[in-house]
């Protein structure tokens, strides 16, 4: 199945869908040494977000989430797509930023109510088209 | 580098133009890690300079007491580093999450770029200006550019109000008490996510018990932008700040809701406590004085930290407030905070905060469990050293 998105930043990847079950903000709710979910009582608490293609339904929180989403792509550590319900600047700007240091510059999309859930591996083409195998 | 980052973000966003700002908040000068510091260097070596006035957000370190942070030497190197950075591109050092109470305050309609989320919707809400959350790196950007994209609250049509919040049937004791206004903020966040939200009920209120309002609900939820019915400038009335149409979505809030968000700021149940942290937003001069009045003379017994800028600092000074503070045990934390940066005891426990902000973030980021209560509770807990409640407050 095919779905038709809208490219923030345009880009291939390929991989496993991860679905944040709960709002996040990236500041304060992802480790930037590990990837992983830290915010207290969030449901996938411990899950890396690394390599995963990252459905975001809403998004919260601090506006330094930017700098985290900076420090992922430096790391190597960065999902390798975001998937966003909304148009939002705070994460993509940390993406741009990672363009221009030379660092990894990962997709994003946005999508209102995106249907792709955790485990579904999803392939995404330059042109926002993003299909489920 | 700095406007192709404006305009992209512009462009991403949908935005069909720029506009010229005021001022900036600026929130990247806190140490997340080396690619930050290497981008803003990169940009101070280039000479990158501010063109409107930008105040800085907390960075990692206490520059008066650089070693209060248990940060590793390197680590502290690079926190040091991404602060001076800052200050070569001209920024304005306030190394404070509340800018607002050290004179930066954005005139009514005035169109800025904010960054901090607590400091966002302050200017917004209280201050009547206009800006989006600026995340890092946008927000020197647009500092450097002196533009924005024009989109979302910088446009007027997107200010209107679409949740109605009701809290006038709450009790009229506990609409006025400040331990009140970051447990609203935080339950709004949650009720309102993204929409604008109209409270409505609330008699009157503090600049800062509003300023713990805003930063409650900017920590729950994206909001950047509370009207409150006759207190906040675009909310002269209903249908003001409604814009003349009906709410789309209406919420009562019950003395349970109140009592239930309550409950969700504190992980931990009431019993011993290891820490009492303060200041976020950063403590403003009145609540400083009042913690002090509250402590009566009597010493705690579990260190307490003050969050808080210099300019407080240099008002307490002026009175011999911050001696006495001192005297009591408080140990007072400037430039940075303790959820940002490694200040509160190294081994984790329980921490007790009259912050909903605090309460959200500290088990993240410190690993310390929360405990949420008034300033009044955090003064006599701290005193005994385990929770001391004081339940009159929330009936």
């Amino acid at each position: 199945m095919t779905t038709q998105t809208t490219p923030l930043i345009p880009g291939t990847a390929t991989g496993t869908a991860l679905r944040l079950d709960a709002p996040i903000s990236f500041w304060g709710g992802v480790n930037p040494q590990t990837s992983e979910i830290t915010l207290a009582g969030h449901p996938q608490r411990g899950t890396a977000i690394a390599g995963t293609i990252l459905i975001i339904p809403q998004l919260i929180g601090s506006s330094s989430s930017s700098a985290v989403m900076l420090e992922l792509s430096r790391a190597g550590l960065a999902p390798a797509a975001l998937i966003l319900g909304s148009r939002d600047a705070i994460l993509p700007v940390g993406v741009i930023v990672a363009r221009q240091m030379g660092w990894p510059a990962i997709p994003v999309l946005v999508l209102p109510d995106p249907p792709f859930q955790t485990g579904e591996t999803l392939s995404i083409a330059h042109d926002g088209r993003v299909t489920n195998a | 580098m700095t406007m192709e980052i404006v305009v992209e973000t512009a462009r991403m966003l949908g935005a069909d133009a720029l506009i010229e700002i005021h001022s900036s908040h600026i929130d990247g000068c806190l140490y997340h890690g080396d690619s930050g510091v290497l981008f803003c260097e990169k940009l101070a070596s280039e000479g990158a300079r501010v063109v409107v006035p930008a105040t800085t957000n907390v960075g990692a370190l206490n520059l008066l007491k650089p070693d209060q942070s248990r940060l590793s030497p390197d680590q502290r190197k690079m926190a040091y580093r991404l602060m001076m950075a800052h200050e070569q591109m001209g920024c304005t050092p306030s190394w404070t999450c509340a800018p607002y109470q050290a004179g930066a305050r954005p005139a009514l309609h005035q169109q800025v770029a904010w960054g901090e989320s607590n400091a966002v919707a302050f200017v917004n809400t209280v201050l009547g200006a206009r800006t989006n959350r600026y995340g890092d790196f946008l927000d020197i950007a647009c500092a450097i550019t002196g533009r924005a994209p024009y989109y979302g609250l910088h446009k007027p049509e997107n200010r209107r109000a679409k949740l109605l919040i009701d809290v006038s049937a709450l009790p009229a004791c506990l609409l006025r008490e400040d331990a009140f206004f970051p447990v609203l903020g935080a339950l709004t966040g949650r009720l309102a996510g993204e929409t604008v939200p109209l409270i409505d009920g609330l008699p009157t209120a503090t600049e800062d018990q509003l300023k713990s309002l805003c930063a409650g609900a900017a920590s729950t939820g994206a909001l950047a932008l509370i009207h409150i019915v006759g207190i906040t400038p675009e909310a002269r009335d209903h249908a003001t700040a409604l814009g003349h149409l009906p709410p789309e979505e209406a919420v009562t809030v019950t003395p349970d809701m109140i009592r239930q968000t309550r409950d969700s700021l504190s992980l931990a149940p009431d019993g011993a406590i290891d820490s009492v942290a303060l200041g976020s937003p950063h403590f403003s001069t009145a609540e400083c004085r009042m913690l002090l009045s509250l402590a009566n003379g009597k010493p705690f017994r579990v260190p307490v930290y003050i969050c808080l800028g210099r300019h407080t600092m240099r008002a307490l000074a002026a009175d011999g407030t911050d001696k006495g503070l001192a005297d009591l045990g408080v140990e007072f934390v400037t430039d940075t905070c303790v959820v940002v940066t490694p200040i509160l005891p190294a081994e984790p426990g329980v921490m007790m905060t009259n912050s909903a902000k605090f309460a959200h973030y500290a088990n993240g980021n410190t690993g310390h469990a929360p405990v949420f209560g008034t300033l009044k509770e955090c003064v006599t807990s701290a005193q005994s050293g385990h929770v001391v409640r004081d339940v009159e407050v929330w009936e």
